[in-house]
């Protein structure tokens, strides 16, 4: 470095660059990974699965047998079932066929050797998924009739659950009525407390302070003990109102409270997602605090919140059947009564399928405005 | 007695330097002055103290002679008569384009339904978007939502009009439509207070140009002075780099 000219040759210099070309590395082609292997696990999963349904229908039939019920149409059904199941040889067979034709092409033709193993792939798996789905079904039934059907009848006594059904349907009413009047208290009482907890400015202090202990206390605080404590302790008081208060009164109380404190969290994210630059046009336009929260800022907000409180809203149902400790006859506590007299929980069961039947298409209803929103979302509106 | 004046103003965010730090501005009923400066000196801070959406700290805002800064002041009221359009629109997007106009006149004037739709469908006809009354804001051009914006303030019949860069945020072609209904507004006699890097335009329409730097105003006069003889070092440095990029 010291003496550059002494090494130098003296050539002309080249001209100037400003940046030196870079070599291009070249694309390599990779061929595809072979489907086979896929594709051969779907034809063993398959064959595993017929044997499986082949020795569950005989477990069953013969759970069957053991409490008194054979029937020709039964088994025609069970043994239709798993030569339905033969269907699924059709995929596995098509990806592997499709697997090996990919393989032979990938001498010919790499995009069409590449596509061909993809589609092998995917049907290979298609019948992989349907053929564990099955696999677990079976299981299930091996479950329920073991032990002489000890869980079918435990669990499933249909005998039972139809003859008790109405008394267990007519309980579940008290359900429905504790969560449906909670339910429209709550939607009230929460945006109350949520609008206490962003009460502006130094008069606002106490006022978010309270609010802020009460939803620290009632999220805090058990569901069941809230009721239990709501339930047993009012009417302890003797106080003139609350004398007088129903079991299920006292219910829809101690729901209202505890989800309250839920529900207000869920405004209160509601109305603090909306942008803060809504709130300067409103206040410039000469809105009021409040006003810009009733006209601009709610507004926008719900939509947003629809989904979470739909959610707080399906624990809230299930969350009726803790009314059954202060004493209340719901549809729980029906079947609980039934239970014991008969030694056998189906009736149970039949409270369990109502709850879950409720609540299924709410979750439906919660995953599509979900999506819509974020398709919205995506759409930049 | 101007109709806004200014004495003195000093707000501080909290960081070490304050970001108006003793502003003092005059502006005269059927102005139109132009605040202009580089970006962050407090355009827009200064804009917002004027309508009452920041506190100052100390200092004066006086609104024909009457004080509209401090403690005791009705914010409502003085935000009222003093509208402002911002860069980003801001428009309601759950309401549609006539709603947005409407909201305020009827809720917080008082006004009826029927008078404030009338009076809306009027303003829209001026910018040619009565044909878009129901369409709601997404549906529009950022040029349309930001002339939708400014009828909205204009429907409250405001005695003063402040606009915060209301074309930065626009596609260069939609930015004409935009000052176009500034012009007309001028015209007819509306005072006008404008933060923007529109420098041509400010040129064409403002009767006083302030520059801020620093936070204070360091050079004010009419535009051809400050555009072609800048007194002030900084104000003739920050011209040259507009000039350079082009914007002049
Ligand atoms: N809400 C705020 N909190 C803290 N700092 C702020 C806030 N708003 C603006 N500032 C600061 O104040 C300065 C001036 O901002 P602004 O008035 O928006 O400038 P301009 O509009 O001239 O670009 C900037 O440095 C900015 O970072
Ligand atoms: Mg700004």
């Amino acid at each position: 470095m010291d003496e550059p000219a002494a090494t130098a040759a003296p050539e002309p210099t080249p001209p100037p660059r400003i940046r030196a070309p870079r070599a291009i590395r070249k694309w390599t082609p990779a061929p595809p990974k072979s489907a086979k292997g896929v594709a051969l696990g779907a034809i063993a999963a398959v064959v595993a699965l017929i044997g499986l349904g082949l020795f569950s229908v005989s477990a069953v039939r013969e759970g069957l047998a053991s409490v008194g019920f054979e029937d020709a149409s039964t088994d025609i059904a069970l043994y239709g079932l798993v030569a339905l199941l033969l269907a699924l040889f059709v995929p596995a067979l098509k990806g592997l066929s499709g697997a090996s034709k990919a393989d032979r092409l990938v001498a010919v033709d790499l995009a069409e050797a590449r596509a061909e193993t993809a589609a092998a792939r995917e049907i290979s798996r298609v019948a992989i998924g349907y053929a564990a789905a099955a696999a677990i079904v079976f299981l299930f039934g091996l479950f329920l009739v073991a032990n002489e059907v000890a869980v079918g009848k435990t669990f499933f006594d249909l005998a039972l659950i139809v003859e008790t059904f109405h008394l267990v349907g007519s309980a579940f009413w008290v359900n429905v009525e504790i969560f449906m009047v909670a339910e429209a208290l709550v939607l009230v009482w929460g945006l109350l407390i949520a609008v206490a907890r962003l009460a502006p400015g130094k008069a606002g202090a106490p006022v978010r302070l309270i609010a802020t202990a009460y939803v620290d206390l009632f999220r805090g605080l058990p569901a069941i003990i809230a009721i239990y404590l709501v339930g047993f302790g009012l009417p302890l008081t003797d106080l003139p109102i609350l004398r007088d208060m129903t079991p299920t009164m006292f219910a829809i109380l101690a729901l209202t409270l505890t989800y309250g404190a839920y529900v207000s969290e869920v405004y209160r994210s509601g109305i603090e997602s909306v942008h803060w630059s809504q709130t300067a046009a409103a206040r410039s336009l000469g809105f009021s605090h409040m006003q810009t929260l009733r006209f601009v800022v709610v507004p926008q907000a719900v939509r947003r919140i629809i989904p979470p409180l739909l959610n707080d809203f399906i624990s809230l149902q299930k969350d009726t059947a803790l009314v059954s400790v202060i004493g209340t006859v719901d549809a729980f506590n029906q079947a609980k009564i039934i239970a014991s007299n008969h030694f056998n929980l189906s009736s149970v069961t039949t409270v369990a399928v109502l709850f879950v039947l409720i609540t299924i298409p709410q979750a439906r209803l919660v995953d599509k405005l979900i999506e819509r929103d974020q398709k919205r979302m995506r759409a930049g509106g | 007695m101007a109709l806004v004046e200014i004495r003195d103003v000093r707000k501080s965010y909290g960081g070490v330097v304050p970001v108006l730090n003793g502003v003092d501005l005059d502006v005269e009923e059927h102005q139109v002055v132009c605040l202009i400066g580089p970006s962050g000196c407090g355009k827009s801070t200064l804009l917002r103290c004027i309508n009452g959406l920041e506190t100052i700290d100390s200092g004066e805002i006086r609104l024909h002679g009457d004080r509209v800064s401090g403690p005791g002041v009705d914010v409502d009221a003085l935000r009222r008569d003093v509208g402002i359009v911002f860069q980003s629109f801001n428009l309601f997007p759950h309401m549609s384009v006539v709603d947005n106009v409407t909201a305020a006149p009827i809720k917080v004037l008082g006004q009826g339904r029927g008078e404030a739709k009338e009076r809306a469908m009027e303003l829209l006809a001026r910018i040619r978007l009565d044909h878009k009354a129901t369409e709601f804001p997404d549906r529009l051009s950022g040029g349309q939502q930001q002339r939708v914006a400014i009828v909205r303030a204009l429907a409250m019949d405001p005695i003063v009009l402040l606009l915060d860069e209301i074309t930065s945020a626009l596609d260069p072609e939609l930015v004409s439509e935009v000052l176009d209904i500034v012009r007309d507004l001028r015209d007819e006699g509306m005072t006008m207070v404008l933060a923007t890097h529109e420098m041509g335009f400010a040129r064409e329409v403002s009767s006083k140009v302030c520059f801020l730097y620093g936070g204070v105003v360091h050079e004010e006069g009419p535009p051809e002075q400050i555009f072609s003889d800048p007194k002030d070092e900084r104000t003739r440095a920050f011209l040259q780099r507009i000039i350079e990029a082009g914007r002049l």
